[in-house]
């Protein structure tokens, strides 16, 4: 009796096809094993928003009825193997079906493998991923997040490198050998047998002790019962009071934001403002699709970062040049406010933007012209 | 009355023209398995609107038709009831034809559904089933497929992606029988099942073509050289014979249901018993009932029990329209108690049950020597039902048996926060 499961925790949107094809090949090279296999996502179709925390799972089994008991779990635990497709889900997620900040390490198997595309180093993502409290492996594979369309795919073997990473870090489940025969007949494509082998060669994998990671507790929350719960569907506005959680009463005004989902899992870029050339125009205030912008004492506007997915559209509204800049998410710790820091010193906040600007990757965020990723891929093997 | 024969795997090896080897092998989820039947039956009319999670068989059928897999006529309405209505006309002049949707887009729909059942259209249609809103959820619940249950519309709810393959392919069979002439809704739950990708026979054109036969509306055919009209006016001195007529067509279904299992049977090697499912039923001393996908976690937890020498076993109904009586007390006849797992609700109804708890109540009612029927509501809005939920369901259900508190003239929610 034995059974494996990969849990594959993707961005919404950007990374739906790559989460399954890896859970596709997982199946595949599984049954040229002789054993069974599914692949399910729950619930990541067309609602699907742009890179919201998203899930699809594989479980592999040696019986029908082993497998019976994860069709019907909406997300199982205890998995072998869980894989970050982008290294900014290991500051967790606020996932489906799940209520307050999920770790992404909490659906890991103790002494199970998470998987990360990061070009970070190890200790840097222990700084976001929450301490365990068993051991487990963290296994890199060297590469950005890969990022395409909803109905278009970049392929940049980002797929099959994980899917070769995968057979290094959890041979019980898939060996190196089916996985090269399930890529080849998928995809007939030898490159891509090519980068899933080189994939496996240069898999490095750390073990975690229970101790290590970030300490923070991630936000949770009780769910009250039904007899607790408001008849008739009705939400109460959040009260002043609540609203001094996030408040401040220093003449600035905070809009009411819901405090239990907070949004910021689903962000991957973050905007970054120069107060110094803001002229106070509103418009990023007005356009910003989750009110995330509180108004200062002497009225700027500052992004809240618990609140902000990270959609870059006041980027794009901003009448001022280079005044607001989505950069790498990857690169800041917390959710602190930035325009308390340029308040405190300026100088300091200038130098500090100039080097978030400076390492601002290229923008993957989603599908702007024919033939797109086909360039893409082109520079990025260059 | 004993069971439908069915025919056994081996004689399908012996005596199919397909057989289950003829097929391809393909991993793909319900929803896609749906669209491999549409293709495999040829349909030649298919309506849309998007709705989740059927929109999920919108998107493979597009697929197909863009990659030059199949080939039919493929519209996208501006709403659910002239997606319903376009298909329903297409049907009068010999189009088959596929349709579905989720939840309130099936209701919006309603008025549609009522009339095709009414014209005795051989409509099939798909409802990935979704709760009704308010509030607006995407989960799993069968209120919005059961809504139809009274209008001449056969209902039937799968387990499996092959068997929603399967299930569609004895769809058109039995609805464009002439003997019947009735649509056909296949009911998929969200999420569990048309979001799920597993290892599906995928039969090959020519066993689909054996077992399937053309849609011929013989003298029925709306055309020029058969001038009919369809759908007039009719008043009190007509509707009762014309609704007589849809109960004689629903109680035919039957046996040509009947037949289509036997052939699917002998021809594919797979497909099972008619309407009902049963597991681990030999010697059960009490039995629970349910439909659709709660099959998973049922079996998990009926095996768990059984290691345990608790004697359970698990009926899964198939058919929910015609409504399997004969079969469901004749399965149910030796147990001493039954628990109904409803993925629905029917408020104000007869111990505030679901709704399938009901109509198992009425359907044993006649029996000599009934079993005690407990009703359970779980899993409603696509809640995981857990096989911890099921053995809690079953403690209940051994206690009705043995006259204890447990009552079954009241209903109990299972997996509900308190
Ligand atoms: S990126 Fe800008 S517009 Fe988008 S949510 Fe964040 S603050 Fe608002
Ligand atoms: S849109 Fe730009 S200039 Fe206008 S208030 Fe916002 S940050 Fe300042």
């Amino acid at each position: 009796m034995s059974t494996g499961s990969v849990e594959v925790v993707y961005r919404g949107i950007f990374q739906k096809t790559l989460a399954k094809n890896i859970c596709r090949g997982v199946v595949f090279a599984a049954k040229k094993a002789g054993k069974i296999g599914i692949a399910f996502g729950r619930y990541s179709d067309s609602p699907e928003r742009n890179g919201i925390p998203a899930k699809q799972f594989a479980v592999v089994s040696d019986t029908e009825e082993e497998l019976e008991e994860y069709l019907s779990r909406y997300e199982p635990d205890n998995n072998d193997v869980t894989i970050a497709a982008d290294d900014t889900l290991c500051k967790g997620v606020e996932s489906w079906a799940w209520y307050g900040l999920q770790p992404i390490n909490k659906l890991l198997a103790d002494g199970g493998t998470l998987l990360v595309t990061s070009t970070q180093s190890p200790n840097r993502l222990l700084s976001f991923i929450h301490r365990k409290g068993t051991p487990y492996n963290l296994a890199l594979v060297r590469s950005p997040a890969s990022f395409s369309g909803l109905w278009v795919y970049k392929d940049d073997h980002t797929d099959v490198r994980l899917l070769g990473a995968l057979a290094k870090v959890a041979p019980h489940i898939v060996s190196l050998e089916a996985i090269l025969e399930t890529i080849k007949e998928q995809w007939k494509d030898d490159s891509k047998v090519q980068s899933a082998k080189k994939a496996y060669g240069a898999t490095e994998s750390h073990p975690v002790s229970a101790e290590q990671g970030n300490e923070e507790i991630p936000y949770e929350f009780e769910l009250p019962g039904w007899k607790d719960m408001e008849e008739g569907l009705v939400i109460r506005g959040i009260s002043a009071e609540a609203q001094s959680i996030t408040g401040r009463d220093d003449g600035g005004y905070v809009p009411t934001r819901n405090t239990t989902f907070k949004k910021f899992s689903t962000r991957s870029m973050r905007p970054v403002i120069n107060f110094d050339t803001c002229t106070k125009c509103t418009v990023c205030w007005l356009n910003c699709p989750d009110t995330c912008f509180d108004v200062t004492p002497d009225g700027f506007y500052d992004a809240n970062m618990d609140a902000c997915c990270g959609c870059g559209v006041c980027e794009a509204v901003c009448p001022v040049a280079d005044c607001i800049t989505m950069v790498n998410e990857e690169a800041f710790d917390g959710n602190d406010g930035q325009w308390e820091a340029w308040n405190k010193d300026k100088e300091a906040y200038a130098g500090w933007l100039a080097e978030k600007i400076a390492n601002r990757p290229p923008r993957a965020h989603g599908f702007h012209h024919v033939g797109q990723y086909a360039e893409e891929v082109k520079n990025e093997s260059a | 009355m004993s069971p439908p024969k069915t025919a056994t795997a081996k004689k399908a090896e012996t005596e199919g023209p397909g057989g289950p080897s003829a097929g391809s092998e393909e991993l793909i989820s319900g929803s896609e398995a749906i669209a491999h039947a549409c293709r495999l039956a040829d349909v030649d009319v298919i309506t849309a609107y998007p709705i989740r999670p059927y929109d999920t068989v919108m998107q493979y059928v597009s697929q197909m038709i863009s990659n030059g897999q199949f080939d039919c006529d493929y519209i996208v309405a501006e709403s659910e009831h002239s997606q319903f209505e376009i298909v329903k006309h297409a049907s009068t002049v010999g189009a088959r034809v596929f349709v579905g949707s989720s939840g309130v887009g099936w209701l919006y729909a309603f008025e549609a559904l009522a009339v095709t059942a009414g014209l005795r259209l051989p409509m099939v249609a798909m409802v990935g089933n979704r709760a009704l809103d308010d509030p607006g959820a995407f989960g799993v619940e069968h209120n919005d497929a059961l809504a139809v249950r009274d209008l001449g519309w056969m209902l039937c709810w799968v387990a499996t992606a092959q068997e929603a393959l399967d299930t569609a392919l004895i769809a058109y069979r039995v609805a464009e029988d002439q003997r019947v002439f009735l649509p056909c809704a296949i009911s998929c739950d969200g999420a569990f099942l048309t979001h799920s990708q597993s290892i599906v026979n995928v039969p090959s054109q020519e066993a689909v073509n054996s077992f399937l036969p053309p849609y011929e509306r013989g003298d029925k055919l709306l055309h020029p050289d058969n001038p009919i009209t369809i759908a007039p006016q009719a008043n009190e001195d007509w509707v009762m014979e014309i609704r007589r007529q849809s109960d004689a067509a629903m109680r035919r279904a039957r046996k040509v249901l009947i037949e289509a299992y036997e052939d699917l049977n002998a021809k594919f090697g797979r497909g099972g018993e008619p309407f009902i499912e049963r597991y681990m039923m030999e010697d059960a001393e009490v039995a629970l009932v349910g439909m659709g996908t709660l099959a998973m976690p049922v079996k998990v937890a009926v095996r768990k029990m059984r290691e345990q020498g608790r004697k359970v076993g698990f009926v899964r109904v198939r058919w929910f329209r015609p409504f399997p009586s004969e079969e469901l007390q004749q399965a149910l006849s030796e147990v001493q108690a039954v628990g109904v797992i409803d993925r629905d609700y029917g408020f104000g109804s007869a111990f505030h049950s679901g709704v399938l708890a009901n109509d198992l109540r009425s359907a044993l009612y006649p029996m000599e020597r009934r079993p005690k029927i407990v009703s359970f509501v779980a899993g409603l809005g696509g809640r995981e039902v857990s096989a911890a939920n099921v053995i809690e369901i079953t403690d209940k259900v051994f206690d009705a048996a043995g006259g204890d508190a447990t009552s079954d003239q009241d209903t109990y929610w299972i997996g509900v926060r308190e």
